[in-house]
């Protein structure tokens, strides 16, 4: 059970708040590191404003999701992929992001979605 | 093939919990295996032995439980998820020193563990979201 290893891709599609998926997709990928798999994250149309900088939900009584994101690398979650498209449509920019990701676009997306085993989406 | 399910639309409110569930029967009925259905998010409330819906609609929880017992499925509720909701069993009533349970049996609750899980075991993971 333990040996067996998969390659894991979370998509992310929601913002940060205004809904549960955000930080549901982020104890996914951080049960999933207890278990020593191959975790990828992808944020894609709203997805992208979890990533962003400097983030106060105190305001509406939420827990600050950046900060959690930001921990990810200590669980050796680094493989973080952003879409450049939704980033661009946003009027975003990588600079403007709180963990390294690496910016596809949509044909490197599809390619990225079809070398994972297994793919959830949020 | 061996399938497993992520549901995370909340039933009645989404079509997720109940496309599902059609797809759950047929994939068996294609002679396909269905390794785990897990309920996480709003999809918790699939669980809850509560929902009452009018006679002449779905009854969307008793649905899975007469797929889970007809198949000897294994229906997992987030017990994170669930408990924040207000869908408990008998012991996380107690536990929390709640009045009563409101799980529907032949469902049970656990942790993120048996999704991750699931998806080590089985060929294909399918997400129901909202």
């Amino acid at each position: 059970m333990s040996q067996i290893k998969k390659s894991f891709l979370l998509i992310n599609r929601q913002a940060p708040y205004g809904s549960s998926a955000a930080r549901d997709a982020l104890d996914v990928a951080l049960t999933a590191s207890v278990f020593e798999q191959d975790i990828s994250l992808l944020f894609l149309a709203d997805g992208v404003f979890q990533l962003l900088q400097d983030q106060q939900p105190q305001g509406i009584g939420q827990k600050n999701l950046a900060a959690n994101l930001s921990a990810l690398p200590m669980y050796d979650i680094d493989q973080i992929f952003v879409s450049a498209s939704a980033l661009q449509q946003r009027g975003l920019k990588k600079e403007q992001l709180s963990l390294p990701a690496e910016l596809l676009d949509d044909q490197q997306i599809a390619t990225l979605i079809s070398r994972h085993d297994q793919v959830m989406s949020f | 093939m061996i399938f497993s399910l992520l549901i995370t639309g909340a039933p009645y409110s989404s079509q997720s919990v109940a496309t599902a569930v059609q797809f759950a029967r047929e994939a068996l009925q294609q002679g396909h295996t269905l390794h785990r259905v897990f309920f996480y998010a709003d999809a918790v409330h699939t669980g809850s032995k509560l929902a009452t819906p009018p006679q002449d609609e779905m009854h969307i929880p008793n649905e899975w439980q007469q797929l889970a017992k007809d198949n000897d499925l294994d229906l997992v509720v987030c017990i994170a998820a669930a408990v924040r909701r207000g869908v408990l069993d008998e012991g996380e009533a107690k536990r929390h020193e709640k009045p009563a349970g409101n799980l529907q049996d032949n469902y049970q609750l656990s942790g993120l563990g048996q999704l991750v899980e699931a998806a080590m075991i089985s060929d294909r993971m399918i997400t129901f979201a909202p």
